[in-house]
């Protein structure tokens, strides 16, 4: 008999626990295997949740350990939703999440088809593209601020050269109007080459049997774009789309850095309002309800998003 | 050997072994913000450890995270500080919550006054309830929002007679607000040795506390009150009396038309950043600053000079400092004690003052040569007679951020009207008193 893995691992068993092993079922040694990662995912992710969902019906303050706990319903979920500032918050989520996404994807298949034609110095351009997603957000964050500077910046001096604006006429990070679009810039900067090596794992997915077989059939390039790539594309496409939504709706350290949720409260995304609520507040029995309220909508949309993404996958 | 003898060989035993235990050397920290006078601590604090036989450590946090971090130390009940110099609007917090010790006992053991500090410290640094007998802390730095200015600019002929042209007065120190707005705005964007300058750097940090810290030191001087009778929470009429909305509505224009481009979001390290590269005429900061500035090889010395945030309706200034307290999870409460009773003597009072410090001590204050001992010092005096503080109630967070927030979104996003923004600030701390059951 030829020795396996498996066999020399069967012998090296001492012969009690084998003893023990061969008397239980499969199902019984599945739950061995099983248990516990259950039980850690029991004790920080479902214990937490059901715990958040308790609290966020009470005025409980986590810095107030004395203080009497009061049962209130339904008022908290009926304050944030009735609170004109938290629709604020979320509709400045929805911009930068909108168009971070938007752009980061335009952008990023547009890399990721360059990239995939082959040419000298590809796998350097690679790399250089994808520095920026390997800095931390808060250096990038500091960094970005002090391109933004209105009077040293080199971002304000590149679109003063080109625009013949003075570069101290405008502030990025100090107005109204263009601060939401200064974070955008900046995650979209970082980001990009994120969503460029999904989408050029995608376009190197496809076999060049069907390009070759379109270029017989005289298929014109672009039909060939439009028929083959980016359907090809599109689940890996919907995947990145899937990962930075979810990334940006939690958005934080960078936001933080960059605006500190400024001017006023212009680019305050929900994360960075749930965790002032939470942590410089205290409101935790407040914040808890924000909390679920925000994770029925990411899970929600989450869950819709990965059907609507298995049919993609289907076709 | 007699009876007698022995009994005093004894005595002498026991006080020795006494003090031996007392002697127990630990290891105490400190906690504070990362600032100028924190290091001056740290050389004071050699003198103490020197004398008592404990060591020190310091923990010095930056102050944009110094609240939040000291605020989440105690209220999970940490041990990494022994002593807090915290911030004033803690006390409430502090008190109620059972962070502190209550150091009236020992005041009264150890023969410490409070009489001998000034009131004003007194009240803010030191009372819960405000104002009471009941004392948390120690006055330990007094402080308020001053403002310095470039003497050497302000001294020009060039300068004066462009400015005497332009306003038909001279150029001084501002005797109010107003005057002060017509400095800066004069300033704004003038060309001085071939730099554009600006006007001056005030406060506008919207994550902390800086822009409500900024907009109260043009609140109080028109009068701002936060409620109508002190204690009812009373704060309708108040808050936004047509005084306040037009103190509001000065600052707004003060960072609209007199600082830098791109002072958005800018506090004290800012601030003194604007005015050490040149690049402001003037500048508000807290006082505790003001020696690192006067020592300034640059811009310091000769070059610079200070004054009281101007009155308008009245005088009055933002108070800043704090008081050092005992935390009352600390396992070493004696030692802490002890630094406390060795910081309140009028000796090292006054060697907290020449180091850099600024003392609360009445030993201090009150000395004929306090005046003229700094360029500052008359100010600061001027100044601490006329300070207000922020709510100091245990909520005092939640109270600051909705203040942050309303004053951020009307100043630097230009939303809404000042008189909205005041409504919508009393809406918001009504709803913070609400939920303390205080209203």
């Amino acid at each position: 008999m030829t020795e396996t893995p498996l066999s020399r691992a069967a012998q090296a068993t001492p012969p009690g626990v084998a003893r023990k092993i061969r008397g239980l079922s499969d199902r019984a040694i599945a739950w061995i295997f099983v248990g516990p990662t259950i039980f850690l995912l029991l004790a920080i992710n479902i214990f937490p949740l059901i715990w958040t969902i308790r609290l966020s019906f009470t005025d409980f303050k986590a810095n107030r350990a004395g203080r009497e706990i009061k049962n209130v319903g339904l008022r908290n979920y009926e304050r944030i939703l009735t609170d004109s500032d938290i629709w604020l918050n979320m509709q400045a989520t929805a911009h930068f999440l909108f168009w971070t996404i938007f752009f980061q994807v335009l952008i990023g298949f547009a890399l990721a088809y360059l990239i995939n034609k082959k040419f000298r110095g590809n796998d350097l351009w690679t790399t250089i593209i994808v520095l920026p997603m390997m800095l931390s957000p808060a250096v990038v964050g500091n960094f970005w601020k002090f391109l933004y500077q209105p009077q040293i910046g080199l971002f304000n001096y590149i679109v003063a050269f080109f625009t013949g604006k003075d570069p101290s006429s405008f502030e990025m990070l100090g107005s109204v109007d263009l601060a939401p679009w200064s974070i955008v810039i900046v995650d979209t900067w970082m980001w990009t080459p994120f969503v460029m090596l999904i989408c050029l794992a995608g376009l190197r997915s496809i076999p060049d049997y069907i390009y070759e077989a379109a270029e017989i059939d005289r298929a014109s390039k672009l039909r060939q774009f439009f028929t083959i790539t980016i359907p090809m594309v599109l689940p890996f496409l919907m995947l990145a789309v899937l990962f930075r939504g979810i990334e940006n709706f939690k958005m934080f350290d960078l936001v933080v850095q960059l605006t500190g949720g400024g001017p006023g409260s212009t680019t305050e995304l929900t994360s960075i309002n749930l965790k002032r609520e939470a942590f410089e507040k205290w409101r935790t029995g407040y914040a808890s309800a924000y909390a679920i309220i925000l994770f029925v909508t990411v899970f929600g949309l989450a869950s819709i998003y990965v059907k609507a993404l298995n049919k993609v996958k289907e076709r | 050997m007699t009876y007698s003898k022995l009994t005093t060989v004894s005595a002498l035993s026991l006080v020795a072994a006494g003090f031996g235990a007392s002697a127990q050397a630990d290891d105490l920290t400190l906690c504070w913000a990362a600032w100028d006078p924190a290091n001056a601590l740290v050389e004071l604090s050699k003198e103490f450890e020197a004398q008592s036989g404990h060591t020190m450590s310091f923990e010095f946090i930056p102050w944009p995270n110094f609240a939040d971090r000291m605020l989440n130390e105690l209220n999970s009940g940490g041990k990494l500080c022994d002593l807090l110099i915290g911030d004033s609007q803690w006390i409430g917090g502090g008190a109620e919550n059972g962070h502190y010790v209550k150091l009236n006992d020992f005041f009264d053991s150890a023969g410490i006054s409070m009489d001998d500090f000034a009131d004003a410290t007194v009240y803010a640094y030191s009372t819960w309830p405000k104002g009471t007998p009941n004392y948390y802390a120690l006055p330990a730095m007094g402080d308020a929002n001053g403002w310095f200015y470039r003497k050497d600019w302000f001294g020009r002929d060039d300068i004066k007679a462009a400015f005497k042209e332009a306003t038909g007065r001279d150029l001084a120190e501002p005797k109010s607000q107003k005057e002060l707005l017509e400095i800066a705005q004069f300033f704004q964007g003038r060309e001085i040795d071939g730099q554009t300058v600006y006007g001056a750097a005030i406060f506008t940090e919207r994550g902390s506390e800086g822009i409500t810290m900024g907009v109260t030191g043009a609140l109080y001087p028109w009068g701002f009150k936060y409620e109508n009778t002190p204690g009812s929470y009373d704060m309708e009429g108040a808050v936004n009396s047509p005084e306040a909305v037009e103190a509001l509505e000065f600052y707004k224009k003060f960072y609209q038309t007199a600082t830098p481009p791109g002072y958005t979001n800018s506090y004290m390290g800012e601030s003194l950043d604007a005015f050490k590269s040149g690049q402001v005429a003037m500048a508000m900061n807290w006082f505790a600053f003001f020696p690192g500035l006067y020592a300034d090889p640059d811009t310091g010395g000769e070059k610079i000079d200070f004054f009281v945030n101007p009155p308008q309706n009245q005088e009055g200034s933002t108070l800043g400092g704090q008081g050092i307290s005992v935390v009352a999870y600390s396992d070493k409460q004696d030692a802490a004690l002890e630094y406390i009773k060795w910081f309140a003597d009028p000796a090292v009072q006054q060697k907290w003052w020449d180091l850099g410090g600024y003392s609360a001590h009445k030993a201090v204050l009150e000395s004929p040569d306090f005046p003229a001992s700094a360029p500052f010092a008359g100010d600061f005096l001027e100044a601490m007679g006329a300070v207000q503080d922020f709510w100091q109630e245990p909520a005092y967070a939640e109270l600051l951020i909705a203040m942050q927030k309303r004053m951020h979104d009307y100043i630097v996003a230009d939303q809404g009207t000042a008189k909205e923004a005041l409504d919508k600030l009393i809406e918001d701390w009504t709803e913070v008193f609400e939920d303390e059951g205080k209203l």
